[in-house]
């Protein structure tokens, strides 16, 4: 079976790069404007702090109900979130009050479920409390993350590659989370420490994608000296399309298996992977060699 | 590359075997007892998401520890400046870790500064105006003060673990003065709160009775006197239900550093729990002599500025005895006894950060993960069967040995696999497969080229070699950037990811390529199925 013929495949990508620079380009800025509009991520407890408590019920209950039970120790106001599907008697309570005494928070929720729900069982399955200061901390830490495995990895291509190829990968790479970034702001998914992981791990897997296409220029220039460099770069991107869309699609038959069936926390994380597979494969093709084509001194 | 096909086989089946040896604890369960003679016997161990547990960070407040020190320091400077005869009128901490010198008689600056020097070499001379001199604690001194009050704290939570009974729990110092601590199976946050947390500084103060609490004023009160509560809490709710002042002489008598034992006992009048405290012999002493002064005065018993009670002493003390009563649960009882033998920590501490997993919610990730893995596993495998048919099944074959050696080398380094973990392994999975497609993908072009099998195979396996090589390097650089910066249940996941890695380059690379060899060796290929 083949999806794609290399010998007879020759399309030119670097030809319409302004098209796809363009198309990237309004992505980023459709992702950047609704961050402005919602006034920023939409923070997990983990980045924002706060008090999560996730209760299961033996029989349906309203979340109506758990308002009001909510309601009745002064926590109205707290964001009530139902699963779907089988796990429908399961409730996710969210309090982003930072209070000082953030570990009575969740006693108290836990004892006023307790007293209102007796006859339906209340199981307390999981509570998470993060006061302020560590979230601020997350925070941080998160995004020296992604800016340390950036230099690690501009470092590395730099000393494999050279620096342009480095530029063109940390290109790619910033354009791929910045677009992940971007979709989560523009549905205002909550955005949490699995979520980092995930972008690092999409880091990783774009840069994959680029590295075999690199690699790929690397040795047909080896091999044609004569050609265009242009021509090197179509030449190789057709050559490498099959792999790059073979292992996209083999990631992402385990990525849909782990978004429908992973459960709650992996479910977002998946998410963020499908998102960002789908666009790192786009980015390896379309974006990563263009930039590096950009980068050409005119002359040659 | 090693030639002989015979050799590489062997290094195959041993890892094999190795990976299957480290395994067996998790699968099997039971191991019968000669195994542990000779092999190993340690299970996968599974991270607090998925077993259940506690996990807390909490913050030493080691500035309180410093003004302590501080505070003790500056008493015993007071006492030596008697003795040496330099009149001052007032020895105060004005601020953490900085001490304030009124002299008598200004001209006896030099005096003090030389007595300081010797005498107390740790602080340092600020400024001097006057009478007034200003000494600060050096900060070589602060740092060893912090450091001490964290180490000291890790300690006495250490033994409060030990002795409340909590299979395998983790402490760990970290910057900033935290103090992680992981509890796994525990259940009750508010009980292990109570327990590690707890500052449990256990003070006996006079009770002064010529005061009515009630009406006694702040200028009444003045230095020597504080007013302290005695609090009913519902066990229930853990609310507070009533309040009792009392009218109490600030200096604290002796504190539970004297304490040798502490157990529950039970009240035989009505059952209710207490706890009987059993002194060290100095402390025996030091009960003695307190009690002997005071008899008829109430003594109240004072845990965390918390007034348990306040009996009348009606005849001195001398046994090394003494109980802590209040309205106790025997749960209670019995943690309030392990913080009192384990002793107070040096300074309060705030809890940062708390996650609390219930067993049944990590029994469901277990479930969820390990169903995911299966469903995704078997998507790819029939994928690679159908696009590249038999060379598919080998690749298959890589991604089962692939699986298996992620579980043992888990297993051997005695790495925790979390939730976030059991996903890195599913995407493992998706990646993994990624060596093998770019090598057949190039055996697919070279043999369009006219390569016969064999030349197609060897061209094939040697173009892609780098390729693989550099794109798994810079996945494993983020990787490893993640294992520095992540937490808990996160570093799970750059754990399983870097594994899976490194383990695909040999499975993807060494072990296919085993086995294109084994066939090809047999008889020379005619075609390739791929």
């Amino acid at each position: 079976m083949q999806f794609f013929n290399s010998d007879k495949m020759n399309v030119d990508f670097i030809g319409k790069r302004r098209l796809f620079m363009m198309i990237s380009a309004i992505a980023i800025l459709v992702g950047v404007a609704s961050l402005m509009v919602r006034g920023g991520l939409n923070y997990g407890i983990d980045f924002a702090g706060g008090t999560m408590v996730q209760v299961r019920f033996a029989k349906a209950v309203e979340s109506d109900d758990v308002r009001q039970a909510l309601a009745t120790i002064g926590m109205g106001e707290a964001s009530i979130q139902q699963f779907e599907g089988d796990e429908a008697h399961e409730f996710l309570i969210r309090v982003e009050k930072s209070k000082s005494d953030l570990v009575g928070l969740s006693e108290e929720i836990r004892v006023v479920l307790d007293q209102e729900f007796a006859a339906e069982n209340v199981d307390i399955r999981r509570v998470e409390m993060v006061g302020p200061k560590v979230g601020k901390d997350l925070r941080r830490q998160g995004m020296l993350a992604i800016v340390y495995a950036m230099i690690g990895i501009l470092i590395y291509i730099t000393l494999r590659f050279e620096f342009r190829f480095a530029l063109g990968a940390i290109v790619a790479l910033a354009h791929d989370v910045m677009i992940t970034v971007g979709v989560f702001a523009l549905l205002n998914k909550e955005f949490s420490l699995p979520i980092v992981a995930a972008l690092l791990a999409i880091v990783g897997y774009s840069l994959n994608d680029t590295i075999v296409v690199y690699d790929r220029i690397r040795e047909n220039m080896k091999g044609t000296g004569k050609s265009k460099f242009v021509n090197i770069v179509n030449t190789s991107i057709n050559q490498t399309i099959s792999r790059t869309v073979l292992t996209s699609l083999t990631t992402m038959l385990v990525l849909i298996s782990l978004f429908f069936l992973g459960g709650g926390v992996i479910h977002d994380f998946a998410f963020a992977m499908i998102i960002g597979v789908m666009v790192g494969t786009y980015s390896s093709i379309f974006i990563a060699s263009p930039v590096v084509i950009s980068m050409q001194p005119k002359n040659k | 590359m090693i030639k002989s096909v015979k050799l590489r086989l062997a290094i195959v089946l041993a890892s094999v075997f190795l990976a299957l040896i480290y395994l067996f604890p998790t699968m099997g369960g039971t191991v019968p007892d000669w195994w542990g003679k000779i092999f190993p016997t340690e299970k996968i161990h599974l991270g607090l998401d998925l077993q259940g547990g506690i996990h807390l960070l909490m913050e030493v407040d080691v500035e309180k520890a410093m003004h302590a020190s501080t505070d003790r320091m500056t008493d015993s400077v007071k006492r030596m400046l008697l003795e040496d005869k330099i009149k001052i009128s007032e020895v105060t901490q004005v601020d953490t870790g900085t001490v304030k010198f009124v002299l008598e008689d200004a001209n006896e600056l030099e005096r003090l500064q030389s007595f300081l020097e010797e005498r107390v070499p740790a602080w340092r001379h600020m400024s001097s105006q006057g009478p007034i001199v200003i000494y600060s604690v050096s900060e070589k001194e602060q740092q060893r003060i912090e450091r001490l009050a964290l180490d000291q704290a890790v300690e006495t939570m250490r033994n409060r673990i030990d002795q409340f009974g909590v299979a395998e729990p983790e402490i760990r110092v970290q910057a900033n003065n935290r103090i992680l601590v992981q509890l796994p199976g525990v259940k009750d946050t508010r009980r292990a709160i109570d327990l590690i947390g707890k500052t449990a500084l256990l003070e006996f103060k006079l009770v002064n009775d010529q005061f009515d609490p009630a009406k006694i004023s702040v200028a009444e009160l003045g230095e020597n006197l504080e007013i302290l509560y005695e609090q009913t809490r519902d066990p229930e709710t853990n609310a507070v239900i009533s309040k009792r002042p009392y009218v109490l002489e600030k200096k604290s008598l002796m504190t539970g550093e004297y304490i040798a034992n502490a157990n529950v006992r039970f009240n035989s009048q009505f059952g209710e729990p207490y706890v009987s405290l059993e002194f060290n012999s100095q402390g025996s002493k030091l009960f003695d002599q307190i009690t002997a002064a005071s008899v008829k005065r109430r003594l109240a018993i004072i845990l965390d500025n918390n007034v348990y009670s306040a009996p009348v002493i009606q005849e001195r003390i001398s046994g090394g005895q003494a109980q802590v009563s209040g309205r106790f649960t025997a749960k209670e009882a019995h943690d309030l006894a392990i913080v009192l033998r384990a002793g107070a920590l040096p300074a309060p501490i705030r809890i940062l950060e708390q996650r609390t997993v219930g067993p049944s919610l990590g029994r469901d990730s277990i479930r969820n993960g390990f169903i995911s893995m299966v469903v995704g596993f078997l998507l790819v495998v029939v994928f690679m069967v159908i696009y590249y048919r038999l060379s598919g099944l080998v690749a298959n074959l890589a991604l089962v040995l692939n699986l298996l050696f992620i579980m043992s080398i888990l297993a051997l380094a005695q790495a925790t696999l979390t939730l976030p973990g059991i996903a890195g392994i599913v995407l493992t999975i998706g990646m993994a497969v990624d060596a093998n497609v770019l090598i057949f993908e190039r055996i697919r072009e070279e043999l369009r080229f006219g390569k016969t099998p064999r030349a197609g195979l060897d061209s094939g396996y040697g173009k892609a070699f780098l390729t693989i090589m550099d794109a798994n390097i810079t996945t494993l650089i983020a990787a490893i950037v993640l294992y520095q910066y992540g937490t808990g249940p996160i570093k799970g996941f750059a754990v399983t990811l870097s594994l899976g890695i490194i383990s695909s380059l040999y499975t993807a690379i060494f072990v296919t390529r085993l086995v294109f060899d084994m066939v090809s060796e047999r008889r020379p290929l005619k075609k390739l199925s791929i």
